[in-house]
């Protein structure tokens, strides 16, 4: 969709800020949340990306990055039907008037157990082992697709329509992208496309820069 | 930025998202949907385990074994797992080798994605809306505002990590550094520059020598 989150190449938010010595989590809070987004075994219907690009543009500015998680994972479990928005505003009362009431806890070691392992695992790849032959060759050209759809996406607008070169081709992979309702992606051959800056921003490009994006098969047509 | 700012110094009414973290853990728990110490097992991990020193190792690493660096090149993914690093996040991950006439620069300008295994979280500014916006737009001006400045001559290519691929950047090993071992190498790679925003320095030695 063409949502707030969508942001390569807008103007207006002022220059970058630095934190010196940042902590990986600034609230306590952000962590629980963290945590919970990966653990719930309760899959987020759409997808997390989505629901946060859904948000309300003026929510979507206005919220902080663990904002955005929380607000996520709480649609997702509402609409997976694992929790009622009644049961949770009421729980948010309820510590709102009592500060100081604990948050009840639970122990499952075998569950732990079970995590640790998964923490300590090495990095897999989630390329797909499919006999789908690439329709582009390295070094073609090749044009982002100038499309617009409602749905969640990871084509951002200020590559479409525009012209590069394929780069590099990485292999299959899992599309990402939102589809009609009971229909599944298919796979797709997936590459990295280099844009000249003068394509993508015109006079305005500063000297010897591109970029490089990723591309599903079907974000690209021959140029 | 918003003027709705909270003091942490003292102590006042949870925030919002504060309360409604207690409460959502509060109910999948009671639900067995989670444990506490899994959610306090995952926050530890990432507060203490995964995090910049991986992607460190990885780079000081193929620094000093031309053949690490050729099958980091190659198959990042698989050259990490070699070393043993991990996160429970799939990725194939993409290693960029910085060179005399090549600058790479890593951003996700939809969300956030950042190689967890070898860098941990991102820092707040890669998540922000000013380095998502900008660094595809006018990566030397950002660069310039992280106190790097890029030559003309050099190419700056800024990877937008779109899709299941991470990037991480190989920085160029400085030069004086040829007698230092791999331990001493890996404590001067920054995060920053495996990010693409910043070059490795060797520190000015002082009082010894």
């Amino acid at each position: 969709m063409n949502g707030m989150h969508d942001m390569g190449g807008m103007h207006g938010f002022g220059p970058v800020v630095r934190e010196e010595n940042e902590p990986v989590f600034h609230h306590e809070w952000e962590g629980r949340v963290f945590a919970m987004q990966r653990v719930t075994p309760v899959p987020i219907p759409g997808g997390s990306r989505n629901n946060i690009e859904q948000m309300d543009p003026i929510a979507y500015i206005t919220s902080s990055y663990y904002e955005k998680w929380l607000h996520s994972r709480i649609k997702g479990l509402i609409d997976a039907g694992a929790l009622t928005a009644e049961e949770l505003e009421a729980r948010v009362a309820f510590y709102r008037d009592h500060p100081e009431a604990p948050v009840p806890r639970r122990e499952d070691p075998a569950r732990r157990q079970r995590m640790q392992e998964r923490l300590r695992r090495v990095v897999e790849s989630p390329r797909l082992d499919l006999p789908i032959q690439p329709q582009f060759r390295l070094g073609a050209a090749v044009r982002a697709r100038n499309m617009h759809p409602p749905g969640h996406t990871r084509l951002p607008r200020y590559v479409r329509g525009k012209r590069g070169v394929v780069a590099r081709f990485y292999g299959i992979y899992a599309f990402q992208d939102a589809m009609p309702a009971g229909t599944e992606a298919p796979p797709q051959p997936l590459y990295a496309v280099r844009f000249d800056s003068r394509e993508l921003w015109g006079a305005s490009a500063e000297a010897n820069s591109v970029v490089y994006i990723d591309m599903w098969e079907s974000y690209l047509e021959q140029a | 930025m918003s003027g709705n700012h909270h003091d942490s110094h003292h102590p006042g009414p949870e925030s919002s998202a504060a309360l409604r973290t207690k409460a959502l853990e509060a109910l999948l728990v009671e639900k067995g949907l989670i444990s506490t110490d899994v959610i306090d097992a995952v926050v530890r991990a990432y507060e203490q385990d995964i995090g910049p020193l991986n992607g460190a190792r990885v780079v000081a690493r193929a620094w000093v074994d031309a053949a690490y660096k050729q099958r980091l090149l190659a198959d990042g993914t698989a050259a990490v797992a070699e070393l043993g690093f991990g996160a429970p996040q799939d990725a194939e991950i993409v290693v960029l080798e910085n060179t005399p006439t090549v600058h790479n620069v890593v951003v996700c300008t939809l969300c956030s994605c950042y190689p967890w295994a070898v860098l941990g979280l991102p820092p707040s500014w890669y998540k922000d809306y000013a380095y998502r916006s900008r660094v595809v737009r006018e990566p030397r001006t950002v660069l310039r505002e992280f106190g790097l400045e890029v030559p003309e001559a050099v190419e700056i290519r800024v990877w937008d990590s779109n899709s299941d691929v991470r990037y991480m950047v190989l920085p160029e090993r400085p030069a004086g550094t040829e007698q230092m071992s791999e331990a001493e190498l890996t404590a001067l790679v920054t995060r920053d520059a495996m990010i693409g925003v910043a070059n490795v320095q060797v520190p000015v030695r002082v009082g010894r020598g």
